[in-house]
């Protein structure tokens, strides 16, 4: 049986292809598929020098572009695992989730030396690189160190599929961030879905608009690495900008495009999209959050040649069900469109609260399992025991999601019963907002809801009670939740009050908070 | 419109937009809105289509940058210097 490992991908298509461009930075900086490979081999002869061994995990505290790609590979070829985090976030946060994994290695962007300090291996990427901001005490190796070390020839045979790949952190519900650890078997059956379904070929141009630590990258990278295609990679600034969006989409003539349904309606909103030629696209994928109807109709009017695409899925679990969108939207459709079947290699169940099906057409949990499913949490055997069940001898993953299925549509989605909410596509813990306000000295109590709203999908209210005396203004708290915690989680709204309302029991009444914010 | 009815606009606009229930003198001409997380990407758009609407002027998406959108006194500089064509 062959080996399912993701850096097959890339050596099969740099033998197959060694001349064709992999990817390519939009202010032009490029690499074949032969440079890709060798550059990732130096990475893990500088990496296994260094001491990293297999299973280990490396750090990457990086803006996207051609260089982190390298190093994803370069990482992954030493058999240990990269763990990318938001080199945008708080040096705290970054700092508690490379700690959570015990980095062996970590690459940081020069602006971010304040985190560097979490690994004696830090390997530093800046193509400015100011001397006299590098400083000695660090033990620190510069890039060029890296990409001149001798390559590393791999011993293919040791390849495991169930290695480690990578671990992408999302929010924890107490406050620090969990680990889901993803690996080779996970992706590669996934990826393997993605060409049954997309038939991608090497004359194919993937835009790779999400972060690598967000889960829809996955595809970005490794389906077009596959088949030889050419990946365009977008920067953070870049890929939040529609206008610029909506030509590069064109310049680079784009085939196959995938992102959260929330830039797609910036694109189509603020693009100005009959001003360019999009007939090269030919695949419009999203995934990450409800796509709204009346903006899917708006986009899909504008660019009526693609196939589209409703991909979802849990970052534990990689993409498990999709539905195509039947095109055109009808003017009287307001419902939002289904997560509709299970994919090829996923199996899908819907359970009640006692673990049993329900009757088709009834709301339950959707559970899913198949080998794209995670096997758990870094270091937390209890939190992944509590999503786990076993079912015909075989583990089920628990979604947390309730939906119902329809017989002609597959599954709707209905929405959750826990404190998870989903905003542009990132997964947010109310509890993890909770426990960043309860840092601020002035705070006595707070508490988060969300609340839907037409444009935004939905909004962050803060509850809070605050010393009187002391109390901060709103914009005091715009800054210091931008100080603790990632842009997408910064609170939408926040409301003083004098305590929080209480259950019987003494907790907090979330109930009373929502009809309280419903009727004002 | 003088320099100072277009500032107060502006601010009435972030107010009610994206800082409802905050006190109009807690936004100081003066307060970092991009860097302090006041305004996201997102909150940025909608700022700029409103500025484009309101003022008649056409933002080009480079000029939509941190610089000149950072505070209320960078938005007005830049309105004016578009109104007055120097930029």
């Amino acid at each position: 049986m062959s080996i399912l490992h993701l850096c097959n991908y890339l050596e099969a298509s740099a033998s197959r292809f060694p001349e064709r461009q992999t990817a390519i930075d939009p202010d032009g900086a490029a690499l074949t598929y032969s440079e890709l490979n060798d550059r990732a081999n130096r990475v893990a002869g500088f990496l296994v020098d260094r001491g990293v061994r297999a299973g280990d995990r490396v750090g990457l505290v990086l803006p996207k572009n051609i260089h982190a790609l390298t190093i994803l590979f370069g990482v992954m070829k030493a058999r240990a695992a990269y763990v990318p985090v938001d080199w945008s976030s708080p040096a705290d946060r970054i700092r508690t989730i490379l700690s959570d994994c015990q980095v062996s290695a970590v690459f940081v962007d020069s602006r971010r030396f304040d985190v560097a300090d979490v690994s004696d291996t830090v390997i530093v990427l800046d193509q400015n690189l100011d001397e006299a901001r590098n400083p000695s005490e660090l033990k620190s190796f510069p890039w060029e160190t890296v990409v001149a070390h001798a390559p590393y020839s791999a011993d293919v045979e040791a390849r495991h599929s169930d290695d480690l790949a990578y671990i992408l952190y999302t929010s924890g519900s107490t406050g620090i961030p969990k680990g889901v650890m993803l690996s080779h078997r996970n992706a590669v059956s996934y990826v393997d879905w993605c060409t049954e379904v997309f038939q991608p070929t090497e004359f194919d141009r993937f835009s790779s608009h999400a972060p690598f630590h967000f889960d829809l990258s996955i595809l970005d990278i490794y389906v077009p690495i596959k088949h030889g295609a050419r990946v365009d990679l977008i920067p953070d600034e870049l890929g939040k900008s529609p206008r610029e969006l909506a030509s590069f989409i064109a310049a680079n003539k784009i085939t196959v495009w995938y992102s959260t349904p929330a830039i797609l309606s910036l694109i189509a909103e603020f693009g100005q999209l009959n001003k360019f030629d999009y007939s090269a696209l030919r695949i419009v994928l999203f995934a990450g959050e409800v796509f709204p109807v009346k903006q899917l109709r708006k986009l899909t009017t504008k660019w009526p040649s693609p196939a589209y695409y409703n991909l979802y899925g849990p970052t534990e679990t990689n993409v498990c069900t999709y539905a195509p969108i039947p095109l055109p939207i009808p003017e009287s459709r307001n419902e939002p469109y289904p997560i509709g079947w299970a994919c090829s290699h996923c199996k899908a169940l819907v359970l009640d609260p006692d673990k049993q099906p329900v009757s088709q057409g009834e709301e339950g949990l959707l559970y899913i399992s198949g080998p794209s499913v995670f096997s758990g949490y870094w270091a937390r055997p209890s939190e992944t025991a509590a999503v786990f069940i076993e079912r015909e001898g075989v583990p089920w993953y628990n979604t947390g999601d309730v939906v119902r299925e329809d017989p002609a549509d597959g599954f709707i989605y209905v929405g959750r019963r826990d404190r998870m909410v989903k905003r542009r596509g990132y997964r947010i813990e109310l509890g993890e907002v909770e426990s960043a306000l309860y840092r601020h000295p002035a705070i006595l109590e707070a508490a988060v809801i969300s609340s839907p709203h037409p444009e935004l999908g939905v909004r962050i209210i803060c509850y809070i009670a605050a010393q009187e005396i002391s109390r901060p203004s709103i914009v005091d708290m715009r800054t210091f939740c931008n100080d603790h915690l990632p842009a997408y989680m910064n609170p939408d709204v926040f409301i003083f009050v004098d305590s929080l309302p209480r259950t019987s029991t003494n907790k907090i009444n979330y109930q009373a908070l929502i009809q309280m914010f419903n009727s004002a | 419109m003088t320099t100072e009815n277009m500032k107060e606009e502006i601010r009435q606009y972030i107010l009610t937009e994206f800082l409802p229930g905050e006190k109009a003198a807690n936004l100081r001409d003066d307060t970092p809105l991009r860097t302090s997380g006041i305004l996201d990407s997102v909150a940025t758009l909608r700022l700029v289509t409103f500025v484009e609407e309101r003022f008649g002027i056409q933002v080009e998406a480079h000029e939509a940058s941190v610089e000149n959108f950072d505070s209320i006194n960078s938005i007005s500089a830049f309105i004016e210097s578009k109104k007055t064509g120097a930029s």
